[in-house]
Formats: C-alpha cells, structure tokens, sequence
C-alpha cells in the first residue's frame, strides 16, 4: 500500500499542475456556482475554451475531436488538480459527460467531427431532455411523441427537469414513437437544435429560489432523421447508456463536510462553552468524519484498480446517497446551533454554506436517481437481488395503468 | 496510488479463507458456544501450525517477521468464519505488546513460545462495570507484586499469561504475570457470546514484570490499543460481509407472497443500507491498515476512523441479517445470532462505540493544535 504516483503519473501531474499554476488561482473557501449569472456562463466558456486550446478539455477523448488520449487514472489526476484551482466547472457536466459520451458511441463519422469539438470547446452546450412531468424515477415512462414523416421527426410533448436548457444549443432526447409496443421498445433517441422552431423553454424556480432546471415544450418540432441515435425502437438502449454515464458524473455532493462543522463547533458558543465540548456534536460529528473519510478512501480504491489497469469494482456506487443525506445533516447541525437565531440569514460564509447545504442537500437525493432508486440498483446490480414484479412489462405501453385514467 | 493489498497478502487471505471455510469454523463456534469450552483446541493449534501467532514476531525470535498488513487480511477471514481461538487477545494485543516495549530479556523468553503455541497471551484493564480511565485503575503493584481483581478478561482461562494495567506509586504500568503461578485466581464470568469465554483474574501478591515505563502505562496502552482497533476493524468488515453475504442468500431463496422476498424494496433498502456501511468501513479499514503498516502519525485517527466505522457496519449487518431471516433468525439452529454475539464482543472488547467516537473527536483536536 502507498499513496505515491507512479514516476509517469507524478510527471503527468506535475505538467497538469504547471498549466494550472500558470493559467488559475488556487482556491480558497468555498465558491458558490450559480447557473442563472451570465457572467458565470461567461467565465465557464473562457476558461473551458482555455483548456480546449491546451488539450485538457476532455483529455481523455481521442485528438481528432480535442482530447489528447488520457487514461482513466490521468483523467482523475487532471480533476485532481483542477479542482484545487478557483476555476468554473459545471456547466458542462451534463453535456460533456452525458451527451458526449452518447455522441461518441451512437453518432455519424461525419456529426461527430461537427459536434464533438465544439463541444468540448464549450463554444456549445448541450442538455438531457429525458424526464416528463410523468416519467422521473420511472424514465421509460416517459410520453412524449415522435412520428415520422419522411426523411424527419414530428415531435410533441413535454420534458421537465432539464439542467441547463436555458443556456443550452443542443440536447439530447428520448421520445415516444410506437405507444402501442412495448414500453421499453416504442422509444427512440435524437439530438435536437434547441433553437428549433417549437421548442419553448421556461425556468422552474427551486426551493432555493433559484431556476437551474427548466420545463421544455415541443410543439410541432421538425429533427431531420439523420439526427436519429441508434435504431429507430433502440431509444432505451441508449438512453441507458447516458444513465450509466450519469452515475458516474453525478458524485460527491459538494458543500460543508465533517471538516467544516468540527472547525465551526470549534468557535461557536454552547450555553457558555465551546460547541465542540457538547458530547452530542461531537458524536455526529464524528459520524460524518467517518462518512467522509469512508467516500474520500473509497475512491482511492477505485483510483488504485484504475492505476493497475483492472476495473473497479462496484464500490463508487455508495457515493451520492452517502453524500447527500451527509450534506443535509450537516447543514441540519450548522442552522440547529445558532438556535433561535438560526432562522436568520445573515452576511455570514460560514453560516451560508449551512444554509446552502440545508436547502441544496434536497435537490441532490433526487438529481441523478433519488436515494431510493440507487438502493433498487445496489440491491439490484451490486448485490443480484430479483427486480420487483413488474406491471408495466409484455403490455403495450398504451395500456399500462398510468393512474390518469 | 495503490490503497489495495499486495498479491501475495491476497494469496495469503485466500489461503486462509480456504483453510477456515475446510475447518467448518462457523460449526465450531457455534460447538464452543454449546459446551463448557472456552476454545477450539484443535483449530487453535492448527492456527499455530500455520504460522499465524508468529506473522509479526520478527526473524530473530522465530518468527515470520512480517507487517501488519499479513495481520489485517488473516483478520478479515477469522472475523467472517468467527473463528473461537484467542487470535485477537494474544496476537493483536498480548504478542503486539512484548514486541512493543518489553525489554530484550521478556522477548527471547516471551516470543518463540508464542509462536510455538507453548504461550498464549491476553490484555487485562477492566476493573467494574464501567470504563476503565486513567483515573479509576485500582489494581495495585508494588514491590513488583499485583493485587486487585480485573474482570471480563476473554480468554484469560485458555491464555498462560496476561498484561495487566495497573496502578503503583509511580503512576500507572502495565505488568507481565504468569497465570500459572499460585496467586493466580481465574473464574469463569457468564458473557454474551460463549464461544470466546470471559473471565475474572485475581492477583494475591502475584509476581509481575513490567512491561516499559514506570509512569506511562496508560499511555502505552492506548497506543496498543489504537494499534488493535485496526486488527479488530478488519475482523469487523469479516462478519459485517458474512452476515450480508447469509441476508442475500437467504432474501433469494425465502418466498412470500409468491415472490422472493428480496424483490421487496423494503428488504433491498435494508441491504443496500448494510452494503453502504460495509463499503465506508472497508475503505477506512484499508486506510488504517496502510496507516498502521508504516507507522503514520495518522494513526490515531486512522484507526479511530475504520473502528467506528467497522464497529457501526457489523452491528447494522448481523442486526438486519436477524432481521432478514424472520422468525429463524431468532432460533438457535440459524447461525445469524452467533454473528450479532460476535458483533457484541468485538465491538465493546477494546472499548466501546461511544468510546471511539470520542477518542475520534479528541485526536482531531489534537491533530489540529499541533
């Protein structure tokens, strides 16, 4: 056991590193990204167009579409470093590492060349335009319709939750075609210009107050059939793909941790005394510095089969419930420990990462598959416990019980 | 980055998994547990035969003079098959504590019978029903002779000898006694899991050696015992990965409602919620292994962190494994409760969860005035 990069690794680190030095600053305390700030955009795309022209946008990507080949472990390595630099990450996760990796296994020669590097570049971003108002957990019950006319696709019906589509140039879509086939088999996959005549894109305002997710309603939209991805009917398929790529981008929940909340109890006053004296906060205390630790050595074990060459095994998969759940209990403890002042708001870094982690911590046990639906797929995928009966299976899609009629 | 165990620690654990699957361990604790033995005799000297009792002992005594990572994955596999020897008294605390401060003249004596079996070791604090501290040790030395009574000592009856925290005019020590000697009075004490006996031992102006300082004894055994933890830790995630490994087979094979029971989401939760734990636990367990295995300064955290952690994943697995099994689990004939016992002695031996949380807390402030 060590903790040493290999002699390639620790070059590959140091060139990552002298980029970075040379290029960002490094951080210091905590950067709250907003999606709704348009200098924000701004300041994502220059510094993604940064990157782009260095190679380090997508590193792992083959060159002829802006990567220069990177492997796994030099992929962590780089996300390593950046993330140590006060740099906007974010905007492109959905698109690069979502719609990305679907363009690159599904799209023509010839899109691909068109897509890809602007996509990387960030000079355009993309979205996922999977859920419907009644379709979350349940994806492939999703409604909206594609008919086919000719060399295109007639499209009609409504998407929710999309991160980003305000902003956003292109998405990719997973729509009805055939609602008298089966449920997983009537679906067929697109990307879409979301400058389409049709498409119409409104804001939903979160919990926080804040709108990083929108609804978006086809009318009519015409996508010319070579947009198609995959066989028309193999839309599941595809879509899985993506979702596998989602599990993957969708990680540690960011915000105040164990580290933030022992440091604050440190200094904040408890009937006269120290919170940190309190034997309950040091006992939950104690609990998330394990969580945290557990996650952090976890992804070492995953970073250590990827360093050897072998695949890791399914333990990253514990992640974002561990995560989440952590985040809304810390930030729980933060806004319980000024007590009746604890409803306030006030000017405070350390008192908005609480408040901030309290309200955000919801969203993330539901982004990206809720609490519940990633203990169907660790009981499912990791330990090979029997699906649930299903009432939706060898039925025509038409005729499963959708509680609406 | 390589936080993994070696290929050959792995062929190693293997061996071991092999060797404790063959000898049906299982079977034999709960044989212990039936009868008025305190150990498997048989499987113990088998254990010595292998060599185990001398992994750590170095080349000049005798033994393997191997790290701690052989330790932790032999741990790992005597956790999960619930073997009923003394491993963890006389290998991760009594033997540790020889190699660790007795002086040149107890090793030679001391380490080439440990490795041969002729000596088993165990660690002695306790004194009533609470924690033990600094502050309420109450078994006296002087003169170099022991008085006073500890209790719930495991495997004091099957051990030759124990390590006794005590206190002396100088402060608290830790001493060295022969249980053989006449002085020596060792009774059986009724415990929650029989297939490792518990038992009192009272000194009467027994002869002791000490073991390093007059005045740091208390000291010394912390260290030793943040040292354990990690051991302890790895036969934790051992039962923790049985006791899922027994809820899985059996949320397969069991039906009701004319479906098996583990396509209830109510039953998968329950899993996925014991495979999380198990997951932080292992993780940190590794991370305190490679802590332990090169001396960091981290240990005390480390080995705090993975304690906690394991402690937490085998009392949530062997629980919920009870659980999952119904009414059989709670009968005698399924082997769910010989987990849950196990649970119970692994996770208050050495201190209790509550105990670790705080040390835990302590050695982050620590960490953080330094």
């Amino acid at each position: 056991m060590d903790f040493n990069d290999t002699p390639e690794q620790a070059e590959f680190r140091k060139t990552c590193r002298k980029w970075l030095e040379d290029n960002a600053k490094l951080k210091s305390g905590n950067q709250v990204e907003d999606f709704a700030n348009i200098d924000f955009l701004k300041a994502g795309k220059d510094w993604q167009k940064k990157k782009y022209d260095a190679g380090w946008a997508m590193l792992h990507w083959p060159k002829e579409y802006g990567g220069i080949a990177a492997s796994a472990i030099e992929r962590i390595i780089w996300s390593e470093e950046e993330s140590k630099f006060s740099v906007p990450r974010g905007i492109f996760e959905i698109g690069l590492g979502m719609c990305g990796p679907v363009m690159m296994e599904y799209a023509s020669e010839e899109q691909k060349s068109r897509y890809l590097p602007p996509m990387a570049e960030g000079s355009e971003i993309w979205c996922q335009l999977f859920s419907e108002p009644s379709a979350g957990s349940d994806v492939a019950g999703l409604r909206s319709k594609a008919v086919q006319d000719g060399d295109k696709w007639i499209i009609n019906g409504q998407k929710v939750w999309t991160s980003g589509a305000h902003f956003s140039d292109y998405g990719i879509l997973v729509v009805r075609h055939d609602p008298n086939l089966d449920k997983h088999k009537g679906m067929t996959f697109f990307f879409v210009d979301m400058k389409s005549p049709g498409i119409e894109v409104k804001p939903i305002k979160q919990i926080t107050g804040g709108s990083s997710f929108n609804e978006v309603y086809f009318t009519d939209v015409v996508i010319p059939d070579s947009q198609r991805l995959g066989e028309i009917g193999d839309g599941w398929k595809v879509a899985i793909t993506t979702l596998m790529n989602e599990r993957l981008a969708v990680g540690d929940a960011n915000g105040a941790d164990a580290e933030e909340a022992f440091k604050w109890a440190k200094n904040q006053d408890d009937s006269g005394e120290p919170l940190i004296n309190n034997k309950s906060a040091r006992a939950s205390i104690a609990e998330w510095y394990c969580e945290a630790n557990g996650l952090k050595n976890t992804k070492l074990r995953t970073m250590s089969a990827l360093s050897k060459g072998e695949t890791p095994g399914p333990e990253a998969s514990i992640t974002k419930i561990v995560s989440a759940n952590k985040l809304q209990d810390i930030g729980n403890f933060g806004i319980d420990s000024l007590d009746m002042a604890g409803m306030l708001k006030p000017d405070d870094s350390e008192v908005q990462s609480f408040h901030n982690a309290w309200l955000g911590a919801p969203g993330l046990r539901i982004a990206g598959g809720t609490d519940e639906i990633l203990k169907n797929v660790i009981a499912e995928r990791v330990l090979g416990l029997p699906q649930d009966p299903r009432a939706d299976k060898n039925i025509a899609f038409k005729d499963i019980p959708s509680g609406n009629s | 980055m390589n936080l993994d165990f070696s290929d050959d620690q792995k062929f190693l654990q293997a061996e071991a998994k092999k060797f404790l699957e063959k000898e049906n361990s299982v079977n034999r604790s709960r044989n212990v547990l039936d009868t008025d033995q305190n150990v498997d005799e048989e499987l113990w000297s088998k254990i010595v035969e292998l060599g185990w009792t001398g992994i750590r002992i170095p080349e000049e005594y005798g033994g393997l003079g191997l790290g701690h990572l052989e330790l932790c994955v032999i741990a790992e596999e005597l956790g999960r098959y619930l073997a009923p020897v003394p491993f963890s008294s006389s290998v991760y605390l009594f033997t540790e504590a020889i190699i660790k401060y007795a002086d040149e003249e107890i090793k030679k004596e001391i380490l080439p019978k440990l490795i041969s079996g002729e000596i088993v070791g165990t660690l002695a604090v306790t004194e009533d029903f609470h924690a033990p501290s600094k502050e309420n040790i109450i078994t006296e030395v002087s003169s170099e002779l022991v008085n006073g009574k500890k209790i719930g000592v495991p495997d004091a009856e099957v051990s030759t000898h124990s390590i006794l925290v005590t206190k002396s005019a100088n402060g608290i020590n830790l001493r060295l006694i022969d249980h053989a000697h006449q002085s020596v009075i060792i009774e059986h004490q009724q415990n929650i899991d029989e297939s490792r006996g518990h038992f009192s031992i009272e000194c009467n102006d027994t002869p002791s050696k000490l073991i390093g300082g007059e005045t740091n004894g208390w000291e010394l055994y912390e260290s030793i015992i943040n040292q354990a933890a990690v051991l302890f830790s790895f036969e934790q995630i051992g039962g923790s990965q049985a006791s899922l490994d027994m809820s899985i087979n059996y949320a397969k094979e069991r039906y009701a409602f004319g479906r098996p029971i583990g396509s209830f989401q109510a039953i998968k939760h329950k899993l996925a919620d014991m495979y999380v734990a198990l997951t932080l636990a292992k993780s940190n367990s590794y991370y305190a292994a490679w802590a332990l295995s090169t001396e960091s300064s981290d240990l005390p955290t480390a080995s705090a962190t993975a304690r906690v952690s394991a402690t937490k994943a085998f009392q949530l697995c062997s629980k919920e494994n009870i659980q999952t099994h119904g009414g059989n689990g709670y009968t005698w004939e399924y082997d769910c409760h010989l987990f849950y016992k196990r649970s119970k002695l692994l996770s208050v031996n050495i201190g209790s969860l509550s105990n670790w949380k705080e040390k835990l807390v302590s050695s982050l402030e620590q960490s953080n005035i330094n």
